[in-house]
Order: structure tokens, then C-alpha cells, then sequence
């Protein structure tokens, strides 16, 4: 096993100390999706959905351990609250995240924090706070489904991206298949995709000519919507709930293995570099 | 005087209505396109927080143009607040959707695609083309093909928003514009040397302004 991250040097490797920082991982001689993921539930991940809340007791879904929600105060100058969610979801995309991560990983742990709902004016600095929130809660991986397009939020994203990077969050975001200036997909700390349009909710892809790092299932996905029941639904916003389910598998398996470090196994894995099926 | 007033007013209100105009066609382009039994652009009015139906080709056109609804409910809603376009299809699965859009709209899509119109780092609205024929899987070249249209509707809703709010200007601050448009006035009659020496008393005045 790794050491933890506080035992390290910091900043420096003093000469001879390279033992200091040896690494536990074993690496097979070939990373494969066996070893990566193979008999993987998601047991002892936590994912949090940062979304539109989750519908309780959505047969697609299950369980979810805990759900709040973000909203401003009355006044112009209010700060955003973090409040125990009794709502659900009121436009069923968090419903629809939740539902694909519990099929891929069954067995991790569902947490629902809800940034979109109340209106979409003043949606920026609740993202913020509730992604803050995500992070500082330490999840294993946080699902992210949204952008914003905003600018002045994009440092900020920017910082909470580095924070959960080295602090073994790993942040799954959507892209866009849109020649727009979106945040947080675009930052290197991110995990961010888009769609192919295989019918295995297994086959994802690495893709040579980032941003867009991974595509995951987006194409033709039977859905979790409100009311209980499933509709057939095409877009990024569902390839990324694909990628935090393996991600979630592979952590379960390999909890020692830092958002670099998953990368990397999830690039070797990828259908067109060594993941066979 | 009131003739720049007016003459600038022409402008702003001609513009509005050819952005109006580019914005149905863009719709109409679309739904032929895809072959589609209607497409809509809703514009996301800040002020009240809703989206507007702003152009609407087929299915709807004529009564749907100006009707709102919050601005993070209905799958427009989904896709305004995520950014994400989105294609969901079997809508008429659903009761609750099907009731829904039937109140508002008058009848029940079995499927749309819904885009964002983003231009530079604002949403400024959603566009949807409903029930494409489903002869085959729905594929992502027709989302990219989607996304173009989105790029041409997120300019033309702009230029609609820039000539709306030209004309609020002139509406709301004629004072301003009056002083300006007198000055115009005068300038107008004046005789040519005059008129040089007004136009760089301007200048300097311009220069002057842009100082702190």
C-alpha cells in the first residue's frame, strides 16, 4: 500500500530518499481489465452526484446515503446554504447520473448534492459552493454532468479541480461537443467526456487529441426518469456517468491508486489501447 | 432633432424584426433539416428568471410565441442549466411529460433534441427540433449537425437581444438622446467651417472623456 500522502516530502527529495517514496502499486506486466476492475462492485466508494438532486426510492437507483442541497438566502448579498435535501429531484437529470452509476457499480455508495433547480438565474456561485462542499467532503468521485460557461467562475473551478486532484477525488466531467469555452471539463485535473455510440455501457476510449479525454456510452441510453420508470436518452451528460462508475470500480479494487494514477489505468484499459472486452 | 431619434429608433426596431425573421428561419431550416414535425427557440429571459418560446416552425407555430415557463423545468430547462444538449426519445411513455407538454404546448412530442444556444460565456436560450422521424437509431452526427444550428440561432438570438436593448435606451434615456440628437441637429445645418470646428471640439471632448 501507499504511504499517506502526509509521510511524503512535500516539496523536495532529499538525496538517497527514493525509498521514501516507493510506491506499493504492483503493476502486472500488462494492465488488464481483469485486474483493473474485474469482479468490482464499487464496495466502499462514495459517489456524489452534483446535480439536480435524486428521486428517493427509484427502483434504477436504490439507496442514496445522503441527499442536500445548495440554495442562496433571500437577500442580494446572501451566502449559499447547504441544506438537507427533503425535495428529491425536481427535472430528473441527477435521477438519470445516479441510476447509470448504480448499475455499473452496485454496490458504492450514492450521495446527492443539488446544484440545478431553483431557476437558473444565480446557478453559478451555487455550482461553486456545491462543488466546494463535494470536495471537502472527500468523496472518491464526484459526478459532474454540467458545465458552466462562465469565466469569472472558472478560476475558482479551476482551484476546486486542483484541490480534489491532489486530494484523491477524482472530478468526472461532461464535455461539450460544442466549439464553446466551458468549465470544469476543460482542466487537466479533470476526467472529462464525451460520447461513442457503442451499445456496451463497458466500452469507453481514450481519446489522442484531448481536451475531451475519454468517451464513454452516451448514445441510445435506457434512462432512470421521474416517477419511477426508464426513457431512452442520447448525450454527454450520460457518457459521464459511465466513466465515474469505472471509476468507482477500479477505486474499490485499488484504493491506493491517486486521479493520476486511475488515468493512467483507465487509459490502458481503453477498447482502442489495451482493454480488451 | 427627433429625426435621428427616429431615424436611429428605425433602426433598432428594422433590426429587431430581421433578427425575428432569421431566428423562424432558422427554425423552419431546421425542421426541414431533420425533417421534423416542429423546432422552437425559446430565449432565456433574465430578468423573470423563464424561458420564452421566441420562434416556433410546424407543429405550434403562431399561438406558442411569447409563452414562458420557469427556467430549469421541462427538458429546455435541463438543458439551459447543465449546458448539455440532450436527445430523449419514447416521451409518450411518460404521463406525467405527456400531460404536461400537452397543456402547454398542445401536443405530445414522442422525442425531441434540445441544444443550448451559448454565445461567448452566456446561455442565452435552448433550441429544440421534436419528433425527427425515427427510421433509424438517433446518431451523433445529427447532434453535431444540431450544434450548428445552435451556433446560428445563439448569433441571431444576440443581435435580437442587442436591438432589443438599443431600443429600451432610446426609450428609457430620450433625455440623453435628445441632447444627442439636437447636437446632430445643428451640426447638420451648420456651415462647413463651423462644422469642422464642431466636429473637433468633439474630438477633443472625446479625447477628454476617455482620460481619467
Amino acid at each position: 500500500m501507499a504511504q499517506e500522502p502526509a509521510d511524503l516530502p512535500a516539496w523536495s527529495l532529499p538525496a538517497g530518499a527514493g525509498e521514501r517514496i516507493s510506491i506499493g502499486v504492483e503493476w502486472p506486466e500488462r494492465v488488464t481489465r481483469d485486474w483493473a476492475f474485474g469482479g468490482a462492485t464499487g464496495k466502499g466508494m462514495r459517489v456524489c452526484i452534483l446535480d439536480s438532486g435524486i428521486e428517493a426510492g427509484h427502483p434504477r437507483v436504490g439507496e442514496v446515503e445522503r441527499a442536500v442541497a445548495f440554495a442562496r438566502g433571500e437577500g442580494e448579498d446572501e451566502e449559499v446554504e447547504v441544506v438537507e435535501d427533503t425535495e428529491g429531484d425536481l427535472c430528473g437529470h441527477g435521477t438519470a447520473c445516479a441510476g447509470i452509476v448504480r448499475q455499473l457499480a452496485p454496490e458504492c455508495s450514492l450521495v446527492s448534492a443539488r446544484v440545478l433547480g431553483a431557476g437558473f438565474k444565480g446557478s453559478g456561485p451555487i455550482l461553486l459552493a456545491g462543488l466546494r462542499w463535494a470536495v471537502e467532503q472527500g468523496f472518491d468521485v464526484i459526478n459532474m454532468s454540467l458545465s458552466t460557461t462562465k469565466r469569472q467562475f472558472a478560476e475558482l473551478l479551476h482551484e476546486l479541480a486542483d484541490t480534489a486532484y491532489f486530494n484523491r477525488t477524482v472530478l468526472v466531467a461532461s464535455a461539450h461537443n460544442m466549439p464553446v469555452e466551458s468549465y470544469p471539463w476543460r482542466f487537466s485535473s479533470v476526467i472529462s467526456v464525451g460520447s461513442h455510440e457503442e451499445p456496451d455501457p463497458m466500452t469507453f476510449f481514450y481519446n489522442p487529441s484531448p481536451p475531451v479525454e475519454f468517451f464513454a456510452r452516451g448514445v441510445g441510453v435506457e434512462i432512470a426518469w421521474l416517477g419511477g420508470g426508464t426513457i431512452l436518452s442520447t448525450g454527454n451528460s450520460f457518457a459521464t456517468p459511465h466513466m465515474s462508475a469505472i471509476c468507482a470500480l477500479v477505486l474499490s479494487k485499488h484504493p491506493e491508486l491517486t486521479p493520476f494514477q486511475l488515468k493512467n489505468v483507465l487509459y490502458l484499459t481503453a477498447n482502442n489501447v489495451g482493454g480488451e472486452t | 432633432m427627433s429625426d435621428l431619434r427616429a431615424a436611429v429608433a428605425a433602426g433598432a426596431l428594422g433590426s429587431e424584426q430581421s433578427y425575428r425573421e432569421l431566428l423562424q428561419s432558422i427554425v423552419e431550416v431546421a425542421r426541414s433539416i431533420f425533417d421534423a414535425r416542429a423546432s422552437s427557440v425559446f430565449l432565456f429571459d433574465e430578468e423573470s428568471d423563464e424561458l420564452v418560446f421566441e420562434a416556433v416552425a410546424g407543429e405550434g407555430a403562431g399561438d406558442l410565441v411569447g409563452q414562458r415557463f420557469p427556467s430549469s423545468t421541462g427538458i429546455a430547462g435541463w438543458v439551459l442549466v447543465t449546458r448539455q444538449p440532450l436527445v430523449v426519445e419514447e416521451l409518450d411513455k411518460d404521463p406525467r411529460f405527456a400531460r404536461e407538454a400537452a397543456e402547454s404546448t398542445g401536443f405530445v412530442p414522442k422525442g425531441l433534441m434540445a441544444v443550448p444556444l451559448l454565445h461567448e460565456d452566456n446561455a442565452l436560450g435552448v433550441l429544440e427540433v421534436l419528433d425527427r422521424p425515427q427510421k433509424a437509431a438517433f446518431s451523433l452526427a445529427e447532434m453535431e449537425l444540431l450544434g450548428k444550428f445552435a451556433n446560428e440561432a445563439a448569433i441571431a438570438l444576440d443581435l435580437l437581444q442587442k436591438a432589443r436593448a438599443a431600443r429600451t435606451v432610446l426609450e428609457d434615456e430620450g433625455a440623453e438622446a435628445d441632447a444627442l440628437a439636437r447636437f446632430a441637429a445643428r451640426l447638420d445645418e451648420a456651415e462647413p467651417e463651423k462644422r469642422e470646428a464642431a466636429l473637433q471640439l468633439l474630438d477633443a471632448l472625446g479625447k477628454l472623456l476617455r482620460e481619467r
